[in-house]
């Protein structure tokens, strides 16, 4: 596994974290669509998540991955909680377009 | 982390009073189980400070997280008080939102005491899932739904930012563990990783802080939230995001880099105007306190600037702004508790219909505002004369100036309060509201005629 890493290098690991979590970010930013924008923020999360497993196996050391399954853990309670609040929106709205939600302003 | 175990047994008891049919003792049984964890909280004073090795490291029990902890312990015990009659109507879910409320003071103390990253994240994300729950819990209120999915959005946003800034100081250093990481980021040729770890992981606590540029969401969800999670947001959650970026750039890096503290005083000083300059024009009282709020935040910020000595300070004034901000928002929940709307118009008159009600809430706008008695002000003072000591004499400067616009919206509620007649009569306030704002407030006044008790606490 070390030798894989070796040959590949943990910066081009990086390149593509980073690279997967601009696209969650400007998932985020762009698109209206609630349930694309939470497909975003978990490409965010996984994206983290490979970064920590490349730097686990970079220094040889378990808490890396130890610390994904704290992350998976709570980026699934995370959406659990965010579809519940989708599914009140969609019954009281009807959409869930994130544009309707202009009710608060000033 | 005794402390940390006996909340959130308290939190899986009050899951199960409801299984019990307890729902009437809930409240008065959770507000005595707080009394004595915050007993437990305090009687921890005396233990060496040294890092608690029995647990893997995570949690460090100091000065700084017991005094904090406790601070927490004492607002939320003034929040449950005011949930009892706030979710009257909802008897049948009362303990869930009081068992989220006491997780919610789990996660806060894990993010003061953590002592490794993960319990750092794990704190983060118990305190703001839960937030996210409770903003949205008026199910059937579009305002409060739009005002959860907001809070939800960003706050996730922040969180994954805040994930990467870790995984990066871990890619950087090898460890998760506070003590190590420090040890390593002083030594030459750390890789670069480990200041965009650290700058990341600082933005995403400026989005939790509500601190200018990042502080948008604020107003909506302030506004949208149920009046007493707004009181939570405001207060509580405000004072542990602020201890926690405190504990983490104390924990983190020796010594702050004179670029890094130039962006603190620029967001410090956007944060105050911009906070400030939008409070002024606002009708809805809720909406007004978050942009006060904002300005706080900038306020607060300035204790980062002389990290290695502010702790007392920061503890005076985050203890000065949450018991000022409870005070208020008992009046505010008891006054617009059947009106449905927080505008300025409720509070038409106040000064002649309920005149205890009214005081407590003219001296907490006061003790915001910084007028002396009230711990607001010396709060204040000794923020400046820190950043004075420091070398920041214009970042005080604009603190000063913003502190005497700060005191044209106070006084705009304050107004209404005595001058104009009141429209409605007003119905009878239950007995709890007048009891959390007296003590919130008689608490502020005692911390303002003697400020050495908090302030050598921590020293």
């Amino acid at each position: 596994m070390n030798n894989i890493l070796n040959q590949i290098g943990i910066e081009n690991y990086i390149f593509l974290s980073v690279l997967l979590f601009c696209i969650g970010v400007f998932g985020v930013l762009y698109r209206r669509n609630a349930i694309i924008v939470f497909m975003s923020i978990e490409i965010m999360l996984n994206a983290v998540n490979l970064l920590f497993v490349a730097f686990s196996t970079y220094h040889q050391d378990a808490e890396g991955q130890v610390f994904v399954f704290f992350s998976m853990a709570v980026a699934a309670a995370e959406v659990a909680v965010g579809l519940a609040i989708l599914v009140s929106v969609f019954r009281n709205l009807g959409s869930i377009d994130i544009d309707n939600l202009k009710n608060l302003k000033g | 982390m005794q402390v940390l175990i006996t909340i959130v047994s308290l939190g899986v008891f009050c899951l199960l009073a409801e299984i019990f049919n307890l729902r009437k003792l809930l409240v008065p049984v959770t507000v005595i189980g707080l009394l004595a964890i915050l007993g437990i909280s305090l009687n921890l004073w005396a233990i060496d400070p040294s890092i608690d090795s029995n647990y893997a490291s995570m949690i460090a029990v100091d000065k700084f997280s017991n005094a904090f902890n406790s601070l927490f312990i004492v607002l939320t015990i003034f929040l449950v008080a005011l949930s009892g009659d706030f979710y009257k109507e909802h008897q049948t879910k009362i303990s869930d939102f009081i068992a989220i409320k006491v997780f919610l003071l789990a996660g806060a103390v894990a993010m003061v005491s953590f002592s490794n990253l993960a319990m750092f994240f794990l704190g983060i994300e118990v305190l703001s899932i839960s937030l996210y729950v409770l903003a949205a819990s008026k199910r059937l209120d579009i305002k409060s739904n739009e005002a959860g999915m907001k809070y939800f959005l960003l706050g996730s946003f922040a969180s994954g930012i805040i994930l990467f800034g870790i995984c990066l100081i871990y890619g950087a250093t090898g460890y998760f563990n506070v003590a190590e990481i420090k040890d390593l980021s002083s030594g030459a040729g750390i890789p670069v990783w480990f200041p965009i770890g650290m700058v990341l992981m600082i933005i995403g606590m400026l989005f939790k802080i509500a601190a200018a540029p990042f502080h948008f969401w604020a107003p909506d969800v302030y506004e949208g939230s149920p009046s007493i999670t707004t009181a939570t947001m405001s207060t509580l959650a405000k004072v542990v995001a602020m201890a926690t970026l405190y504990k983490l750039l104390s924990g983190l890096s020796s010594e702050l880099i004179p670029t890094f503290e130039m962006v603190i005083v620029v967001v410090s000083i956007l944060s105050m105007t911009i906070g400030n300059i939008m409070a002024l024009r606002q009708d809805n009282v809720k909406r007004m306190l978050a942009f006060s709020g904002i300005s706080h935040a900038g306020f607060m910020l300035m204790a980062i600037l002389s990290l290695s000595t502010a702790a007392g300070t920061l503890l005076y004034y985050t203890a000065a702004y949450a018991l000022a901000g409870i005070a208020s928002f008992a009046v505010i929940i008891a006054v617009t508790r059947d009106s449905g709307n927080e505008l300025t118009e409720n509070f038409n008159g106040l000064g002649k219909s309920n005149p205890l009600l009214a005081a407590v809430l003219t001296a907490s706008l006061l003790s915001m505002a910084g007028i002396p008695i009230f711990s607001g002000f010396f709060a204040k003072f000794m923020l400046f004369s820190d950043a004075i000591k420091a070398g920041y004499l214009f970042l005080v400067i604009v603190g000063v100036i913003n502190s005497i616009i700060s005191v044209g919206y106070y006084f705009k509620l304050i107004l209404a309060m005595y001058t104009k007649e009141a429209s409605a009569e007003k119905p009878a306030v239950p007995a709890v509201y007048y009891l959390v704002a007296v003590s919130a407030i008689v608490l502020n006044i005692a911390l303002g005629l003697y400020p050495s008790l908090v302030m050598n606490l921590l020293n």
